[in-house]
């Protein structure tokens, strides 16, 4: 026998099902009350620096439908790339969100600042992106994305850099559509799958 | 800016596969490509933290919390506790952990279910709680109940809790069920089956702790959770450029 190892292993995932927001958006279920507010409504607060930007989007499953029970997590730094907690950091920036597809088109809209480019480790920088975190029934373990943008300087980007079929880098950034507006939708399997994530 | 520490690269086998069809709405909600690995970033290093001023008094009470204490919920009622550790056996302290689930009769309050099964109308289903400084957390409510679901012809779920963690930064975010000890329908179940390692889904199941019962009043199940860890960076060249 050779010598123990002290640690542990993580907790096994499970799916989020489709009632997930019972418990993370009370108010989308019917449970409005519960709570004076749901948690993450908004990643960022009155005040907060930077371009406001809509980015709107559906998450897409193998046979081209948008899934409706869908739920989205999304974190990001302020407009100056510092994360809440960092010195110096937007106190108007909480850099976290919650949000649910709809329940009858699918669609999710999120509503925050553009963030700033983040350090990588080493001496490399991130371009600007939003992490998201996606959970849904049918989805055993949560999916890690990112949204990057089509009008940021992307070619220098490490993880974008990483990918090696070009076209599905596209996958991983969101489209203008109007001054301060986005598209971005997830596909989760098939022609066009997004990017996932293993982070 | 200190460097936070890269975090453990999950171990993709102790949890269930993306794709399994006999969870049936996984044949269209799974990847079919490979996951693009690579080492943390301050990105997924980085989290939310939530703090106690987001937590009312009865949150982590799911008996009294849907009518403010006015009427107990139905059902049998049961402490649910444990703790939350890292892979190194590190607590994780004042993280924000939320749970929901069915009634007693196995009914959900949400505008999708519609199981016959009445709403029990003390019940609304959901809590959260942070833990506290050694990483322990406890929650008050009854124990749901099983219900049937649409996959194979006479699927149903066991009783179980649904369970949602933060940990300290976005990358150890993690959502699981709580099972019960004893509960026949567990190895019946498509979902608990997606874990291909016993070892691991016999963790999902929280075993009847009477230590922590509280005679006359609830019985407990005590249902501890592991988040991934953060190397240390020792040997290595920190960016600390910011």
């Amino acid at each position: 026998m050779v010598q123990p190892l002290d640690t542990l292993t993580e907790t096994a995932s499970q799916t989020a099902g489709p009632y997930v927001h019972i418990g993370c958006i009370p108010s989308f279920a019917g449970l409005g009350g519960i709570y004076p507010e749901d948690l993450g409504l908004s990643p960022v607060s009155d005040g907060a620096k930077g371009e406001a930007i809509t980015i709107t989007g559906q998450v897409i499953d193998g046979t081209g439908w948008a899934l409706r029970d869908a739920m989205i997590e999304s974190w990001q730094p302020d407009a100056a790339g510092l994360f809440p907690g960092q010195a110096g950091a937007d106190p108007a920036v909480s850099g976290f969100a919650r949000f649910a597809a709809d329940g009858d088109s699918g669609f999710w809209t999120l509503k925050t600042v553009k963030p700033g480019a983040v350090p990588a480790r080493g001496d490399a920088m991130q371009a600007p992106h939003v992490s998201l975190w996606i959970t849904a029934r049918g989805i055993n373990i949560g999916l890690q994305t990112r949204i990057y943008f089509e009008d940021e300087d992307n070619t220098a980007d490490p993880l974008l850099k990483r990918i090696e079929q070009r076209p599905r880098v596209d996958t991983l950034i969101a489209k203008r559509t109007g001054p301060g507006e986005y598209r971005f939708d997830i596909v989760l399997q098939g022609t066009g799958e997004t990017v996932f994530l293993d982070i | 800016m200190t460097d936070l520490g890269p975090l453990v690269p999950r171990n993709r086998a102790a949890h269930p596969p993306a794709y399994d069809p006999d969870y049936k709405t996984s044949v269209t909600r799974s990847p079919n490509l490979p996951l693009l690995s690579m080492e943390s970033t301050p990105s997924e290093e980085h989290g939310p933290r939530f703090g106690h001023g987001l937590i009312g008094a009865l949150d982590n009470n799911l008996i009294l919390n849907w009518t403010k204490g006015a009427a107990p919920a139905v059902g049998e009622r049961i402490l649910v506790h444990g703790r939350v550790l890292d892979e190194f056996a590190r607590p994780v302290p004042h993280t924000l952990v939320e749970i929901w689930q069915a009634n007693a009769g196995g009914r959900y309050r949400h505008v999708k279910d519609s199981y016959f099964a009445p709403l029990d109308a003390n019940f609304g289903g959901c809590g959260r709680t942070l833990t506290d400084e050694a990483g322990y957390y406890e929650f008050l409510t009854i124990r749901p109940g099983a219900y049937p679901w649409p996959n194979r012809a006479n699927d149903w779920r066991p009783m179980h809790i649904h369970f949602s963690i933060f940990g300290h930064s976005f990358g150890q975010r993690l959502i699981s069920q709580m099972y019960f000890e004893g509960d026949p329908l567990i190895a019946r179940c498509p979902i608990a089956a997606t874990i291909r390692d016993r070892s691991q889904l016999d963790r999902l199941v929280a075993p009847l702790d009477m230590a922590k019962s509280r005679p006359m009043d609830f019985l407990a199940y005590k249902f501890d959770i592991v988040l991934r860890g953060r190397r240390q960076t020792m040997f290595e060249n920190k960016p600390e450029g910011m």
